[in-house]
């Protein structure tokens, strides 16, 4: 790209909407055209009561939140179902209520509120919601109504599984993979209600999930601002749009096996259920195939982690950039690569499966697709470090959870390299290796992300910053606790101590991971209770936090340029902006400010020289 | 404090608690080194990325912090940097890869002079079934289980009349000896795992699966089952036995076949007819 550098007297097509090709003699208002809007703008509903406003909102600034907010909710519920977990590993007998029944449905609830109704809702449920109109220019999402639905069959689902706790026998207990048979069989708690209302809640879940879906992906399609063209969309965006993309192509396979196992379940079908000879006793079952819910299950699975990685990786991209105060790296490469990991990521799903009986001439393919995933992923890893060579880093608790956050993903994704190369994983799979692995690289590492991202934009929802004070002392104790919670937990794994064990009893090789479980304990709650310095920080900054005034980080994206802040229902006001340039123009040489917005017209830094991108 | 120093301390503290741990693998009881190599290669060449990536990033933000007026580059893309770190990536990613798929391809491949064991595993225990003089199993069916024929072997089959039953958990295998481990389930999923052995399988019902591997040490080891079964999946605990192959034939010699069952359960019906008979 250096070759094309722009020289002083063409200094101006770069991020400037269509390419003129000739440059020389036209007048400002030339090289300031975009072209026109091809839609009218849409019609927005207003609401006047209270209830239309805050309860069955439309705008989905609102809606983003109350999707925030009840994630954050299960993501407390699934915290303190961990400590419980926890507890039982390190000092077991302490506390008597836990049993193994217990200890399984606490494992279940934790696993599967955290991974669905926890980061997967967060991300796009709250920050697609808020971010994606803000970010491409739209008034709001396409379709408000649907997105209002959607947000209240997300609450509906959340409702049913916290109900599964109150319902006689209890949640289900059969692992947050649910694998049949044992999901409903007698062997395994909750395996009557539990387990039913487990398979309703994701069915709705599901439900809602897309309509809000359709939503994202129809509105950053359909509804960018004059000038957004798709290579000028933050990374944000890109990330949540092919996360979205995955889910409306993975969530199904969940549904139909969440509606076969149902059926199995309730009308003694056999979809998933062999022949079967329990407590002596032959069921009325026969034919069905364990595995191919297990194919079903990560075929949703798998992308799962990347729709909870996709969007991170976007956050971060777009977090690193505005505190560096310089370009993302290599961002064609960046959407290349999100794209990539995603089309990639529907190939890769067995690679949970290498022990599970499946063909075992799958697992060549399947170890081949899993590490070529590694190379666009390394490349995101590489251009977020080549982001902060050169650049101008401001130190702050936003910068601090990125720079978690790519220590914590590049851990967890060569501990991944290991489990993806199927004679490695053959050892390791099925034990706390496994454990440690996913909770480092789709647990810490996206909640960094999370975390980073609410200190970024928490000015712009609430219009107060947080505390600086407060959020280093809750990145330190994040960071360094869960780190030193998951690293040595891999080692728990070359041990061989097999995950979802109650007790480990006395075995010679176990008895020396004791202390360690101890330890990590201790760090789990410690970590555990680090979270209420954050909201904490979050309630008091409320009211007393700094005022932020309009963009308060300098940075160049859209969503900072509203006219009001925070931004009113509706945007922008009078007028939708018009895009001139990508949001990543920091410290452009020749430039008067380190940072030009996407709606600076060229014709207004005409000293600037803005690269061609 | 720059918090530099604390990143740093958190890499430097990774590599030395990896030096130093003593949790490590427990010693190896079997022919499959070679995947402690490939997990010791994955370790070399991915620590490595893991140490230069943090390191590179703790160097920035040491050499790059916030300074008013400091000079940033400007550089959206440089093709040539991105192609050698794309063809860097690749080769390291072969690296790993194709190892590990060699092994692999032993691991699915039995050698011919395996001794079969067949692992029957249920909620929450195991059973073990070996094949007679024939060296074939019968075959055995879910269905035909019965208190008579706790294997469920198909009484048609010539093949399962000389099978040996071990209705208990301790299983004997012969040192330096293959064994291809098949693995049954009467009810639902459970995994026939030695963490000495490093290989394992789910048993899944309905279906029979396989692995294989050559005990090479004398000893005893635990077997835990490795894939969630239920309630009292942490309790599913069986003992293998590794012995000499004198050792291993006296034991050998003391099991039941099928049709020493058979015999003994119509000697005890014949019986029970002659008490009935006579009560008559």
């Amino acid at each position: 790209m250096s070759d094309e550098y722009n020289q002083k007297n063409t200094p101006l097509e770069a991020q400037s909407s269509e390419t003129m090709t000739d440059i020389s003699g036209t007048t400002s208002k030339d090289i300031d055209y975009v072209r026109p809007a091809e839609l009218p703008e849409q019609d927005l509903y207003h609401g006047h009561s209270f209830i239309t406003k805050w309860v069955f909102c439309q705008d989905a600034k609102v809606i983003g939140v109350q999707y925030f907010l009840t994630a954050v909710f299960t993501g407390i519920v699934g915290l303190v179902l961990s400590w419980l977990m926890r507890l039982q590993l390190g000092y077991p007998d302490l506390v008597p209520f836990i049993t193994a029944e217990h200890y399984y449905q606490f494992v279940t609830m934790h696993g599967m509120i955290m991974v669905v109704y926890f980061l997967t809702a967060l991300f796009l449920g709250g920050f697609g919601n808020y971010l994606i109109p803000l970010m491409v220019g739209a008034r709001d999402m396409v379709f408000p109504y649907v997105n209002m639905v959607s947000f209240w069959m997300f609450f509906i689902a959340v409702c049913v599984l916290m109900a599964s706790f109150f319902v006689p026998g209890g949640p289900t207990g059969a692992g947050w993979t649910l694998y049949p048979p044992q999901a409903i069989l007698p062997g395994t708690p909750g395996s009557n209600m539990g387990i039913i209302l487990m398979l309703a809640s994701l069915s709705l879940f599901v439900i809602g999930f897309t309509m809000g879906g359709l939503n994202y992906i129809i509105t950053i399609l359909q509804a960018r601002t004059r000038g957004m063209t798709l290579m000028r969309m933050p990374l944000t965006i890109w990330g949540i749009f092919t996360a979205t993309a995955l889910a409306m192509l993975a969530f199904p396979a969940l549904l139909v096996s969440c509606i076969m196992m149902t059926l199995d379940k309730m009308l003694e079908t056999s979809f998933f259920m062999p022949a079967i000879i329990q407590a002596g006793e032959v069921l009325d079952y026969g034919g069905g195939s364990p595995v191919l819910f297990q194919h079903l299950f990560w075929f949703f699975g798998h992308p799962e982690v990347y729709i909870v990685a996709l969007p991170a990786f976007g956050i971060v991209s777009d977090l690193i950039s505005v505190h560096a105060r310089k370009n993302i790296f290599g961002y064609r490469m960046m959407v290349w690569a999100i794209v990539g990991i995603g089309g990639l990521s529907f190939f890769v799903w067995a690679h949970h499966m290498y022990v599970s009986g499946m063909n075992p001439w799958f697992g060549f393919f399947f170890a081949t697709t899993t590490l070529i995933i590694a190379v666009p992923t390394a490349l995101k890893v590489y251009n977020w470090i080549i982001t902060l060579f050169r650049a101008n880093i401001r130190m702050n608790t936003v910068m601090l959870f990125c720079l978690g956050f790519i220590v914590t993903f590049v851990n967890g994704g060569i501990t991944g390299i290991f489990l993806g190369n199927v004679a490695v994983d053959i050892p390791l799979s099925d034990t706390y290796f496994v454990i440690a692995h996913f909770h480092m690289v789709m647990g810490v590492a996206p909640l960094m992300v999370i975390m980073g991202a609410v200190y970024h934009w928490f000015p712009l929802v609430t219009g107060r910053m947080l505390s600086e004070k407060l959020g280093k002392w809750h990145f330190w104790f994040t960071f360094l606790g869960a780190y030193s919670i998951y690293f040595p937990m891999h080692y728990l794994g070359f041990i061989g101590v097999p995950r979802r064990y109650f007790e480990m009893y006395d075995s010679p090789y176990v008895a020396s991971a004791t202390g360690m479980n101890e330890f990590i304990t201790v760090a789990a709650l410690i970590v555990g209770f680090a979270q209420f310095i954050f909201i904490y920080n979050i309630v008091t900054s409320l009211s007393i936090g700094k005022p932020a005034g309009k963009n308060p980080w300098k940075a160049n994206s859209l969503e900072w340029l509203t006219p009001e802040v925070p931004p009113a229902h509706g945007n922008w006001g009078e007028k939708l902006p018009v895009i001139h340039r990508w949001p990543y123009d920091f410290n452009v040489p020749g430039a008067k400010e380190d940072y030009i917005t996407q709606t600076t017209p060229p014709s207004e830094v005409m000293s600037a020289e803005v690269e061609k991108t | 404090m720059h918090p530099g120093i604390i990143f740093l301390g958190v890499v430097v503290g990774s590599v030395l608690f990896h030096i130093f741990t003593p949790w490590w693998w427990t010693d190896i009881a079997s022919n499959w080194g070679a995947m402690d190599d490939t997990i010791n290669l994955t370790f070399w060449i991915g620590g490595g990325v893991f140490i230069l990536v943090c390191l590179f990033m703790v160097y920035c933000i040491f050499m790059f912090s916030y300074k008013e007026g400091r000079k940033v580059e400007y550089k959206p893309e440089d093709h040539k940097l991105e192609k050698i770190l794309t063809i860097a990536t690749t080769v390291g990613v072969i690296a790993l890869l194709a190892p590990g798929l060699i092994v692999y391809n032993n691991y699915i491949n039995t050698p011919k002079n395996a001794l079969q064991v067949e692992v029957n595993a249920w909620q929450w225990g195991w059973q073990y079934r070996l094949p007679g003089e024939d060296g074939i199993l019968g075959t055995a069916q879910v269905a035909k289980i019965t208190d008579d024929n706790p294997f469920g072997i198909n009484l048609d089959d010539p093949n399962g009349k000389d099978d040996i039953l071990i209705e208990d958990d301790v299983l004997h295998l012969k040192t330096d000896r293959p064994v291809k481990i098949l693995l049954r389930s009467l009810d639902v999923l459970h995994n026939y795992y030695v963490p000495q052995f490093r290989a394992k399988m789910d048993a899944i019902p309905g279906i029979i699966t396989y692995y294989w591997f050559e005990p090479n040490k004398i000893g005893e080891y635990e077997v835990l089952c490795a894939e969630y079964c239920g309630v009292g999946h942490y309790a599913m605990r069986a003992k293998v036995i590794v012995e000499s192959e004198g050792n291993y034939e006296n034991w050998i010699k003391e099991q039941e076949t099928f049709s020493d069952l058979i015999a003994k359960q119509e000697s005890n019906e014949s019986k029970l007819t002659l008490v009935a008979k006579s009560n008559d």
